[in-house]
């Protein structure tokens, strides 16, 4: 699995940080930031969960 | 493509004592056709949005407005006695993409997840002292208007950077805004003309003594004028305090009975979902012909997203109604969706943990003081809540 996000879509909802904060954190303007590119297995769900809730379509999960 | 047949007219949504949201209504117009056509209280024709995914396809679409000063835009009647839009140049809620982002942006950083942690302590405290207040006064209390309401007042305020001693006047006034049943027109519109030259005098105060606060910071950014600022500050104060009220009153409610979920971690992601407060809030209108749902909805016509509707529609959420804090699916749309989601989300997820595990903690014998079916919800509004909630312990 590979994440991508795109930061000037972003509206800093938060809710990547919260479901999933191996994967995503907020940077000081509050905008998303990566912490990983390619999740392991344990931290899928929590990427997943992320792009299904973002609310500004900011972040892509790619099951490749 | 668009559906040929015409559309379904239904009543506009009603709460009533025997369904205080009305999602037996929603149900029904979630089997119809595409969307619905209703009218509101004045007579004007407006869609109602009533399926998961179209709610999120209106609230995502880049042809339809938050700007209520476009034709068509849906009055449902009573305003929180919010002013019109030219008249608050900060009311970003009601501002497009790009307009609405430049405000947006400004104010992330005070409401990121990792901030919000921050406040935490700052949260108990409030907490605490409120249910102290409660416990001296007696062995009853109306717990809307002992604490639910009071709470997220005294939190935005101190999160502001309004002096404690000036509290309790913001406090007072925030409420009169809030109770529509027993304040008049004119209470609310002096009630916020009042709030507004607080505010604007606490913008001086802070441009000469800069504290460790948001409007200190917000002032240092040099990205808003301070009548824009102003509008910003108000904006703040009004659309987190009933709604946080409500959701903590109604929580109480659910929790009471259902005691078995107390101190559950997604208890407040569920209870977010299951009363969905907010369900009239974001009204939408069409800037240019669009189609959802394979219906077309012409430039100028009003949009009802419905957010309790969505948040229990049975192709996501497997028995709706009930309140199960261990249904996997979290896709609610409780603060909304798209640029405007909720901005105090994560404010409000930690002031309701908070609350109720305050609460539960420190009065273990709470129960409710009228039988639920004596419980006063609110009809007339436009936030889905209780005027009261009488408790003993
Ligand atoms: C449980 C409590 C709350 C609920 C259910 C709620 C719900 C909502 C909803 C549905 C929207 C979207 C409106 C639209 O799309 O037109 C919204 C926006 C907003 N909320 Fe909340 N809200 C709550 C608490 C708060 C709090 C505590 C604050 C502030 C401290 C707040 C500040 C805002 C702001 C500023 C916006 C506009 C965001 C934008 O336009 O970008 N809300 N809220």
């Amino acid at each position: 699995m590979r994440v991508t996000v795109d930061r000037e879509r972003c509206v800093g909802a938060g809710q990547c940080a919260l479901n999933a904060p191996e994967v995503f954190d907020q940077d000081e303007d509050g905008i998303v930031t990566l912490l990983v590119r390619e999740p392991e297995e344990a931290d899928a769900d929590g990427a997943r969960a992320a792009g299904d809730l973002c609310p500004s379509g900011s972040i892509t999960v790619h099951e490749d | 493509m668009t559906t040929s047949t015409g559309p379904t007219v239904v009543g506009f949504p009603r709460r009533t004592p025997e369904e205080p949201l009305p999602l037996s209504q929603y149900a029904s117009h979630r089997e119809q056709n595409g969307l619905v056509l209703s009218h509101l209280p004045n007579g004007v024709p407006v869609w109602l949005v009533t399926r998961h995914e179209d709610v999120r396809a209106v609230l995502t679409h880049p042809k339809i407005s938050a700007n209520p000063d476009n034709e068509g835009f849906p009055n449902v009647g009573e305003t929180m006695g919010v002013p019109k839009q030219d008249q608050i140049p900060g009311w970003f809620v009601g501002l497009d993409s790009p307009e609405h982002d430049r405000f947006r942006k400004v104010l992330i950083p005070e409401f990121t997840v990792r901030r919000v942690r921050e406040l935490r302590p700052a949260i108990e405290r409030t907490v605490d002292e409120r249910i102290d207040a409660m416990l001296a006064a007696g062995d009853r209390a109306d717990l809307i208007g002992d604490f639910a309401l009071p709470v997220p007042s005294l939190v935005i305020s101190s999160l502001l950077g309004v002096p404690p001693a000036d509290r309790d006047f913001f406090e007072s006034r925030t409420r009169t805004l809030v109770a529509i049943r027993t304040s008049t027109d004119e209470e609310r519109a002096t009630a916020t003309r009042e709030l507004l030259r607080y505010i604007n005098r606490l913008i001086a105060i802070k441009e000469k003594w800069p504290g460790d606060d948001l409007i200190s910071r917000l002032l240092a950014t040099g990205q808003l004028t301070s009548v824009e600022l102003s509008g910003v500050l108000l904006l703040l104060l009004i659309a987190g305090h009933e709604t946080t009220a409500n959701n903590i009153g109604l929580g109480v409610v659910t929790l009471l009975a259902n005691p078995q979920w107390i101190g559950h971690e997604r208890l407040v992601e569920e209870l977010l979902r299951l009363h969905s407060v907010a369900d009239m809030v974001a009204l939408r209108v069409a800037v240019d012909d669009v189609e959802i749902a394979g219906r077309l909805i012409r430039k100028g016509e009003g949009i009802v997203p419905l957010l309790a509707a969505a948040n229990h529609d049975t192709e996501v959420f497997g028995c709706p109604h009930a309140f199960d804090p261990e249904r996997s699916e979290r896709r609610h749309v409780a603060f909304g969706y798209g640029v405007h989601q909720c901005l105090g989300q994560n404010l409000v997820r930690v002031e309701m943990e908070i609350a109720y595990r305050k609460l539960f903690e420190r009065i273990p014998t709470l129960e409710l003081d009228v039988p639920p079916d004596g419980l006063a919800f609110k009809y007339d509004g436009i936030l889905f809540g209780l005027h009261e909630l009488p408790v003993r312990w």
